[in-house]
């Protein structure tokens, strides 16, 4: 198979058919992945491909589901599995931090926790409460495990199959409203470094770093102020545990200017983080302070608010606009 | 209702003859059960029909040389705590029965998910006792390679490592092994949601996992009546596999039954609650003070069932064991002693570069920063030296 256009939860759906056939030692986890095929219908077909060895229906317990991931890693397999939504992953955040983090560094590196957790985040989708969050400062802020983020098709297979290799557990945020968002995946292509960050626009005047479901509103927003004869660079991070800070401060370099956009709250957020190191490292080149744009320090709100919640064109505008005028 | 007199009550000898297996005790009332039992507090033999067995004079000395052994121990590491040399200690006296024997049923392809405090069972598994100090020396996290003993590390959240077992079990199932999963838990853990899950999880996958909880009363200041309003064994029926409680300081029950469960799971009958009854003699934690939660009475009591005593009397009575044996064992215990003690005071404080280690298998860019930062940082104290 070569390049073809599908969507980003089709991407995913072939990245974990193709771990499934490589490896018989991958299997996949969670509630309503086997017939149903998942609530966004990712896993569809592949346990009746697979069978229920492999592609695993589970109870409805979220820490079960990663301790017993947990415990198959221990004896050898590959688990990746599934939360059903964001705001559900909390019941098993106490297995992911204190157990799934720390194994490996507790025994001195003498055991391996290959697991992924895939979890569908972020908003945009008018649900219910719960189902709209974007969890991951929380996961990025614990020692031992890695995060990451796709925002396109191409980067859902490539980035999938890279975290199952990868011998460290992942957290693997899948931005649920783009789901849909339809792009070129090559699957025979040799993909780039899973943790580095990306331009996907380049530009001089601004870099706006963006990661996951914004990287298509920094995009938008890049193209609307060339309009003004601004010339914005677009930063995919890709990965916020570890974060690419050397792509940041190539970028910031030459622009002098940095935006970062995420849906999460901005406070103590991933933007914060970038805020601190871009300054410390940028500081002479910097012509404006490093500006955020997010979520505010409220919970998700009910769906018919989340368009003012989240940053939409508007207000990443604003924020340009903001940072231009120093 | 007081521990004291739930164990008071309690039928031994008379009641011996009777199953306890979920099926059969769901008829008793709460408090009522029974434990299994082939060794009586006075040292005398009693037969059950679910769970015979027939140790040879030898295996009676090698569990009775297991438990001295291991009792040792735990006085050392609790003497070298006082003394300064151990942070912490998680003391086993009392519970010396219910890890040999338990820990002596499993077969080398087993597995076991250990909490804090299984060092009687660390020590069937071939783990050298003073790799146990590690931890409690804060000189490591846990120091040996739990595949070499099929031993995992200890786990200090309370019942997490029963998911763990669990999930393993499932793996030991897919592929086909002759093996079974052991994982320990406490009275306090069976309040945990991840113990349920386990409990859950390992059912419904039919999984070879055998749950061994060693209630031993207290919670840290909790006594059991906070934890459950039923017997613990009794939980299994809910989930849908057996539960029993077995008398945890009879060595020969704790290794009958738990031969026995292992087997179970071996052969693909699934997974199966062991309750042992037993008492922690000391403190949860050398930082515990049990003073202010329980009487004096209450370990005078437990100590007439004292689980090294009745074998000994057995031993003593049958004349499996003379005066030179056990003479021979003071002297291998005093060894023991010894080699744990100069263990640790040489254990090294670890590396200041070791906090950056191990932490991802893959490497990642934020700890390279920020090793060589630190590494950085001290080197500067070194080169201001040498400047002077």
């Amino acid at each position: 198979m070569a390049a073809e256009k599908m969507s980003l939860s089709k991407a995913i759906n072939a990245s974990l058919r193709t771990a499934l056939e490589t490896d018989p030692k991958v299997l996949i986890m969670g509630e309503d992945v086997g017939k149903l095929g998942g609530v966004f219908r990712v896993t569809d077909g592949l346990q009746k491909d697979f069978g229920e060895d492999r592609v695993i229906d589970t109870p409805l317990a979220e820490s079960g589901i990663v301790g017993t991931a947990i415990g198959l890693a221990l004896r050898g397999y590959r688990p990746v599995v599934e939360i059903q939504f964001d705001g559900f992953v909390f019941p098993a955040y106490d297995q992911i931090v204190t157990q799934l983090a720390k194994m490996h560094a507790r025994s001195l590196g003498k055991v391996k926790l290959p697991v992924v957790v895939r979890i569908p985040y972020g908003g945009g989708i008018g649900a219910v409460e719960h189902h709209s969050e974007s969890p991951e400062a929380l996961f990025a802020h614990v020692a031992g495990l890695k995060v990451v983020s796709p925002a396109n098709a191409s980067d859902a297979y490539w980035m999938l199959q890279q975290a199952i290799d990868s011998d460290d557990p992942v957290i693997y945020f899948e931005p649920k409203r783009r789901y849909h968002d339809k792009s070129e995946v090559d699957t025979a292509a040799i993909p780039g470094p899973l943790h580095a960050a990306r331009v996907v626009r380049p530009g001089a005047d601004l870099t706006l770093a963006a990661y996951g479901p914004m990287v298509k509103v920094a995009l938008d927003a890049a193209a609307a102020a060339a309009e003004e004869g601004k010339s914005i660079e677009v930063l995919d991070l890709r990965s916020m545990s570890p974060i690419d800070f050397d792509s940041i401060q190539r970028s910031v370099e030459r622009t002098g200017r940095l935006v970062v956009v995420h849906e999460a709250p901005v406070f103590l957020g991933t933007g914060s983080e970038i805020a601190a190191r871009i300054t410390e490292r940028c500081f002479y080149h910097l012509q404006a302070p490093v500006l955020r744009v997010g979520g505010f320090h409220s919970p998700y709100p009910p769906s018919r608010l989340e368009d003012e919640y989240l940053p939409g064109l508007d207000r990443v505008l604003d924020a340009v606009d903001r940072a231009l005028a120093y | 209702m007081t521990v004291e007199s739930t164990a008071a009550r309690k039928p031994r000898r008379s009641g011996a003859k009777r199953s306890t297996t979920a099926r059969d005790t769901k008829k008793q009332p709460a408090g009522q059960t029974e434990l299994v039992q082939l060794l009586t507090p006075e040292g005398e033999r009693v037969e059950h029909p679910d769970y015979a067995i027939d140790p040879t004079p030898e295996e009676l000395r090698g569990l009775y040389r297991d438990m001295v052994l291991t009792r040792r121990f735990d006085a050392e590491a609790t003497t070298l705590q006082r003394q300064g040399e151990l942070g912490l200690w998680a003391s086993l006296l009392g519970q010396e029965a219910a890890q040999i024997g338990s820990g002596r049923a499993l077969n080398d392809a087993d597995y076991v998910f250990p909490t804090y405090r299984e060092h009687g069972v660390a020590w069937c598994r071939g783990v050298d006792p003073t790799n146990l100090l590690g931890m409690f020396r804060g000189v490591n996290h846990g120091g040996w390679d739990p595949n070499s003993n099929n031993f995992h590390l200890y786990t200090i959240v309370i019942g997490s490592q029963t998911l763990h077992a669990t999930g393993y079990a499932m793996g030991v199932a897919k592929d086909g092994a002759d093996a079974a999963v052991l994982a320990y838990f406490g009275d306090g853990a069976s309040s945990q949601g991840d113990v349920a899950e386990s409990f859950t999880f390992s059912a419904v996958y039919n999984a070879p996992v055998v749950f061994f909880c060693q209630n031993n009363q207290w919670a840290i200041s909790e006594p059991t009546e906070k934890q459950t309003r039923v017997p613990l064994y009794q939980r299994a029926q809910g989930f849908g596999f057996p539960g029993v409680r077995v008398d945890g300081n009879d060595v020969l029950a704790c290794l009958a039954v738990t031969k026995a469960a292992l087997e179970r799971a071996r052969t693909g009958q699934g997974p199966m609650l062991i309750e042992a009854f037993t008492y922690r003699m000391g403190a949860h934690t050398t930082s515990d003070d049990p003073t202010r939660y329980r009487s004096p009475e209450e370990r005078e009591l437990w100590e007439t069932k004292d689980p090294i005593l009745r074998l000994r009397t057995l031993l003593t009575r049958e004349g499996l064991a003379d005066d030179a044996y056990f003479a021979d064992l003071e002297r291998e215990s005093d060894a023991l002693a010894k080699r744990v003690r100069d263990a640790v005071r040489a254990m090294p404080d670890p590396e200041d570069m070791a906090m950056f280690e191990h932490i991802y298998a893959d490497g990642h860019a934020l700890v390279d920063e920020e090793r060589a930062q630190f590494a950085e940082y001290q080197a500067s104290f070194v080169t201001a030296e040498e400047g002077i």
